[in-house]
């Protein structure tokens, strides 16, 4: 069975936690004892008799109490054909992070707009983020359709604006589905409201969309995340390089490079699943051993010794600021983290700022402040392999860290190697 | 690779490493339940043919299912790993902290001062555990590595981004982090982990017959020396099996008739009841009884 990742984004006006309700309580995914505990929460009176959907996500007790979503919430369902996993994130753009948290991992975004008020800032930042962490599908649920008669005309309408807002966009995959949550017209089931929507319901689109990923290159990416050396009699030499094969293969013989430091070498053996195999497959996790005994450390890369990556200490990147302290060039010692490599760096000048509403640039003022979006220059000590977040999701992304507090400050994607 | 069970193992195995590679002095809290079970699992692929980077720690209220301490003994002995146990009784002995009454008296609370305490005298500096986030809606929220204070304390407004594949376990002297690299699994994506890779298990979780005690919200528990029984109560023999693997004086029974893991993934599927709901006495105090333990330093 395949699994699909997607994330919701949101606010609780628009439906959100009610549409994953809707998708959990019509698959059959929620047990009895917790329906009967939403219910009892759900102040059901006797004219309102419905329980609220939304009790089923808002898990801690500060967004039950403020009836809002303050942190990702991971929830789990599967049907016959396939697994899910939603991360249901925050539509507040004071919670702007923690959406990222959420689409960061996602293979799909599902966008919600209330039918009755068509576009707004807050579905522009979404797409907008969509589009900047490259979420190859993009499902817009243009919801609450109950509430403006069913009304294709309308839309018709929205779907148009819509389509002018993702125009300077680099989006993949768009498509547009009418729902009404609260009911669950077109969520599980097709609506008979609706007859004029001939697509799929948002759940038999979920189940039928490729999963592969869209544009992953099939370059050989391999880093080192921890070294195994057993030091036993019978293994007294041995040093196995523990990491996951993020794109790409590699094979038993293949000549690779060793990054940084450029050594070449050849793979002697490849352990998956604690057996030897001939071979390693994009996303499987493995141990390799090499033939020539060189210092390998937690974060190098193994790449094939005939498609050389760029390598570079320079690079051009989009963050977004994630801490409450703003940043200002020069005045923040910070370590840059591209998946087991860690190492110092410094944003060397902040290019532009990145409107998150409406994707203008805007000059810089050297600053940046919570959730704001830019596109900077980063030096780093230790030269990274520079992958565009665009062709590979996996190695392209890195996070910044602020040495003091030691806490993850920005989310960034690799564009491109500013070294000549 | 799209098989979700493939993805599953890749991303807990993934965790594992980058655990082993961030911190000096990891421990993987074994408890001797199917989760931990699992990660030890995992463990096995992640770091054969070495050696653990981690010592297995347990927990032991004291109150736990003979059945999960034998098997958790042989396990440790038939892999060659480290076994560290370490007992609340003492903690409550040495700390004069009264220990738990009433008729069912869980010392699930009072793990937390051993835990905290073992924490201090081998000065772990990241907690792997089995916890899953589909057990319970604060659990839902919570990330891969969840940092926390000095105090051992889970602040669930302030936690840090978490993004893709990487993972900031920085702390500061004092702190420490809890890992959960079976996050994402559920319930039945970790029986179909066992049935797929043939995971031995306590003998408890398949069908057996059992003298229980029938509480007021209808739950099964097993008659044993911890909890005490009057005239009122009413005593069944059951053919019953555990769902999950806690104190035998807070985690229920149910009946079932599932023989094999087989057997177990066919219930599951056809069950209308969550896992916590139909085992745990200790949830249902209130919604948010384990947001609030979690917030004090429990697992």
């Amino acid at each position: 069975m395949e699994l699909l990742r997607f994330f919701t984004a949101g606010n609780v006006d628009d439906g959100k936690s009610t549409l994953i309700g809707r998708l959990l309580l019509d698959s059959g995914s929620i047990s009895t004892d917790i329906i009967e505990t939403v219910t009892r929460q759900s102040k059901v009176t006797g004219e309102n008799t419905t329980i609220d959907l939304a009790l089923l996500t808002d898990g801690l007790r500060a967004e039950r109490e403020q009836g809002i979503t303050i942190d990702v919430a991971y929830k789990y369902f599967s049907t016959d054909r396939r697994k899910f996993i939603i991360a249901d994130t925050p539509g507040h753009a004071q919670y702007t992070r923690n959406m990222f948290t959420g689409a960061s991992t996602a293979d799909l975004a599902i966008i919600l707009v209330d039918a009755r008020n068509g576009i707004t800032e807050q579905t522009r930042r979404h797409t907008i983020i969509s589009a900047v962490l490259g979420i190859p599908h993009i499902v817009v649920c243009i919801n609450k359709m109950d509430l403006v008669n069913y009304s294709e005309a309308c839309y018709e309408a929205i779907k148009a604006d819509f389509s002018k807002v993702t125009a300077a966009l680099d989006l993949n995959q768009v498509t547009f589905i009418p729902t009404a949550a609260l009911s669950g017209e077109n969520v599980v089931h097709s609506s008979k409201q609706m007859p004029w929507h001939t697509g799929k319901s948002l759940l038999s689109f979920l189940e039928n969309v490729s999963v592969q990923p869209a544009q992953l290159h099939d370059k050989a990416r391999f880093q080192v995340q921890y070294v195994i050396r057993p030091q036993t009699e019978k293994l007294h030499d041995y040093r196995g390089y523990a990491g996951t094969l993020w794109s790409g293969k590699l094979q038993v013989g293949d000549e690779v490079q060793v990054l940084p430091g450029a050594f070449f070498t050849r793979i002697q053996t490849i352990e998956h699943n604690l057996k030897m195999t001939e071979s390693a497959d994009a996303g499987q996790p493995v141990v390799m051993q090499l033939e020539d005994d060189i210092d390998i450390s937690r974060g190098a890369w193994i790449v094939p010794g005939s498609e050389l990556p760029e390598v570079s200490d320079t690079v051009q990147g989009t963050i977004c600021w994630m801490d409450n302290t703003p940043f200002r060039t020069g005045a923040m010692k910070l370590l840059l983290q591209q998946g087991s490599l860690n190492t110092k760096a410094s944003i060397k000048e902040i290019s532009y700022k990145i409107d998150i509403e409406t994707f203008e640039k805007s000059p810089s003022d050297d600053a940046l402040k919570l959730n704001e979006l830019a596109s900077v220059c980063i030096r780093t000590a230790e030269p990274l392999v520079v992958d565009s977040y665009k062709e590979n999701r996996n190695t392209g992304a890195f996070i910044l860290i602020n040495e003091y507090t030691n806490q993850t400050v920005a989310a960034g994607v690799l564009e491109r190697n500013l070294q000549a | 690779m799209s098989n979700y069970l493939d993805r599953l193992e890749a991303e807990a195995i993934h965790v594992l490493r980058e655990t082993a590679g961030q911190f000096e002095r990891p421990a993987l809290l074994f408890s001797g339940g199917k989760d931990s079970i699992c990660l030890v699992h995992l463990a096995l692929k992640a770091f054969r043919p070495g050696k653990f980077p981690f010592p297995l720690v347990h927990i032991d209220t004291g109150h736990n299912f003979p059945e999960a301490i034998q098997f958790r003994d042989r396990l440790a002995e038939q892999l060659g790993e480290q076994l560290i146990v370490r007992h609340v009784e003492d903690t409550l002995k040495r700390r004069g902290i009264p220990d738990a009454k009433g008729k069912f008296p869980s010392r699930n609370p009072l793990q937390t001062h051993t835990l905290l305490e073992t924490i201090e005298e081998f000065r772990f500096d990241a907690c792997i555990g089995g916890a899953r986030r589909d057990e319970e809606k604060a659990r839902a929220k919570e990330r891969f590595f969840s940092v926390r204070d000095e105090f051992g304390q889970w602040d669930p407004k302030l936690q840090r981004p978490e993004l893709w594949n990487i993972y900031n376990g920085k702390i500061h002297p004092g702190e420490n982090v809890r890992v959960f690299p079976i996050s994402n699994w559920t319930e039945l994506d970790v029986w179909n982990y066992i049935l797929r890779e043939n995971i031995e298990l306590p003998s408890i979780y398949f069908t057996h017959e059992r003298t229980c005690v029938l509480t007021e919200h209808e739950q099964l528990m097993a008659t044993n020396v911890f909890i005490s029984l009057d005239e009122h109560d009413t005593i069944v023999n059951r053919l019953v099996r555990y769902r999950t693997v806690g104190d035998m004086t807070c985690t229920a029974a149910v009946e079932s008739k599932a023989n094999s893991v087989e057997d177990i993934i066919e219930e599951l599927k056809n069950t209308t009841v969550s896992e916590r709901g139909a085992t745990r006495m200790d949830d249902r105090i209130s919604e948010a009884a384990m947001e609030d333990r979690k917030k004090g330093g429990y697992f």
